[in-house]
């Protein structure tokens, strides 16, 4: 392992020398802070606001960072299918914030917020706290739109979960499927773009493929889709076909796959306005989705059910002071991962801290790295290096796309062992 | 020395340092914001089974970035990322690295 201390990582970015002061930042309200002194608040302590929590003391140790997250214990989405799947446990994705605490010198406040006031730069929570920031950094995940399919409502998700938030969720599903008999079917209603994890779903269809093989061979996997093609598309679908024959079905939107109703009484999935009618032993239906609530309740949001932001800061476009990342976010070419909330919040960390200390921001580069495993020993992966181009995030021509198509099994497993790497390395990253 | 040892020790001196010293300006480089983007899969603990990049020796990582990035090197997945950073970015990269213990 190597030597590493959080000394020796500030003093390689150059913090710590005997540099003098070169400017302020002067917040909106009037108060004025610097990168030592102020107060930044960041909501959430998922993939993004954890790290965001993180970088910022390692960026600048003495800044005051709150991390308010209403969990002590973090499940990852990703990784989530693994578990759906019988192929990990719930304690293999399960993350807590005494790293934060003891090794980085965050506070972390374990509670919910209510309210965000922009104006007058305070945050209220559940617990009756009231907060005050000089940089918020909203990381709120998503939230579910369930207004948009008759027939369900969020409350039908204790009898027809969504799993696409880890946790409780994540085990209802799994012991669903336990429960489900041999010959059962499984009915997953994939959202329409954008969404939370691209090559989720799919993967989640191949986890679910893996379990049925071994423990009930005879059931059927039906994917009804709200779109016309997804991520990694060829390399699932190929992979399917090699290790689960035709017991994956995949009805894209034209097809009968844009789910119109649902009949939640009867598990039953309607599309072709009432001619198809797909009746599921587990329902998996995964909604629509937005910004989380409180980025809707602080007025983020803009036309769209995403937060609009300056591409180079991730500083909010509607609200100055207010940095928005990860999923909520809309950030140009990149997918809504956990690999690029882990990324824009490096980005929404440096720039903070440089304009608290009167410097302009940096030219990001970030990345996006995507694992998805079809079985524990085959593996796919997508990956971009993004960069900033007239105001927007773009992908880096040339670079990233996905696994090749004609590689030998000795490649797959290869990017099967990676999958673990990227996601030991990653959680480390996060909340190590 | 353990690294909970180390990192106590860290984190007194941090401590010693707010209490008694006026604070020098905070400044990341674009150097140290770069490499952040490797810890995402490298973490800076060499946690998992990616390959630990702390400690690499500079000229290696340069070379071994430019093979990736030209192909000559084959990989399952930095041969994809490696094509998307400049060759001033690899060489940012890699002194950063080389700065860090």
């Amino acid at each position: 392992m190597a030597n590493v201390t959080r000394r020796n990582f500030l003093k390689a970015i150059g913090i710590g020398g005997a540099a003098a002061a070169t400017g302020f930042g002067c917040a909106a309200n009037g108060t004025v802070a610097d990168a030592r002194s102020a107060h930044v608040v960041v909501v959430g302590g998922g993939s993004g606001g954890a790290t965001a929590a993180k970088y910022l003391k390692r960026f600048s140790p003495e800044m005051q960072v709150t991390l308010i997250e209403p969990n002590a214990t973090y499940y990852t989405c990703y990784g989530s299918n693994w578990v759906i799947g019988g192929h990990a446990l719930m304690d293999d994705i399960k993350h807590t914030y005494g790293a934060l605490k003891d090794r980085h010198g965050v506070n972390v406040v374990q509670d919910t917020v209510t309210e965000v006031d922009p104006a007058r730069r305070t945050v209220r929570t559940a617990g009756g706290a009231t907060m005050n920031y000089d940089r918020l950094i909203m990381s709120p995940g998503i939230d579910f739109r369930y207004d948009a399919v008759p027939g369900i409502t969020a409350a039908d998700a204790e009898r027809i979960p969504h799993a696409w938030k880890a946790g409780e969720q994540t085990r209802l599903l799994r012991s669903q499927l336990e429960a489900m008999p041999n010959g059962g079917v499984f009915v997953m209603v994939a959202p329409g773009n954008p969404f939370r994890c691209p090559p989720g779903p799919y993967e989640r269809a191949s986890m679910v493929a893996h379990y049925f093989k071994q423990a009930k061979p005879r059931s059927k996997i039906i994917i009804l889709d709200n779109k016309e093609n997804f991520s990694k598309q060829g390399l699932f679908m190929s992979g399917w076909e090699q290790h689960y024959g035709e017991m994956i079905e995949w009805v894209p939107s034209s097809q009968g796959g844009q789910v119109e109703e649902i009949d939640a009484a009867n598990l039953t999935a309607i599309s072709d306005a009432g001619f198809t009618r797909i009746k599921a032993d587990v329902l998996n239906y995964i909604p629509p989705q937005s910004a989380g609530a409180i980025a809707q309740q602080a007025g983020l949001v803009g036309d769209t059910f995403w937060c609009p932001v300056n591409q180079l800061t991730f500083e909010s476009s509607i609200h100055p002071g207010i940095y928005v990342i990860g999923d909520s976010s809309v950030a140009g070419a990149m997918p809504k991962s956990g690999h690029s909330a882990n990324n824009q919040a490096k980005v929404a960390a440096a720039a903070i801290v440089r304009e608290l200390s009167g410097q302009e921001p940096l030219m990001p580069s970030t990345a996006n790295t995507c694992y998805s495993l079809i079985t524990p020993d085959h593996a796919i992966s997508v990956a971009a290096v993004y960069a900033y181009k007239d105001g927007t995030i773009s992908a880096v021509e040339g670079a990233g796309g996905v696994s090749p198509a004609d590689a030998p099994a000795s490649f797959r497993q290869q990017e099967a062992l990676y999958t673990k790497g990227w996601y030991d390395g990653i959680t480390a990253d996060i909340w190590g | 020395m353990k690294r909970s040892r180390i990192l106590a020790a860290g984190l007194a001196a941090s401590l010693a340092t707010a209490a008694f010293v006026p604070q020098a300006t905070a400044e990341v480089t674009r150097g140290a914001l770069l490499t952040t983007s490797c810890f995402s899969c490298h973490s800076i603990d060499g946690t998992g089974n990616m390959p630990g990049l702390v400690g690499y020796p500079r000229d290696l990582m340069i070379s071994q970035m430019q093979a990736f990035k030209d192909g000559s090197r084959p990989g399952t997945i930095m041969n994809r990322h490696a094509r998307g950073y400049t060759d001033e970015e690899i060489v940012l990269m890699a002194d950063y690295f080389s700065t860090i213990e």
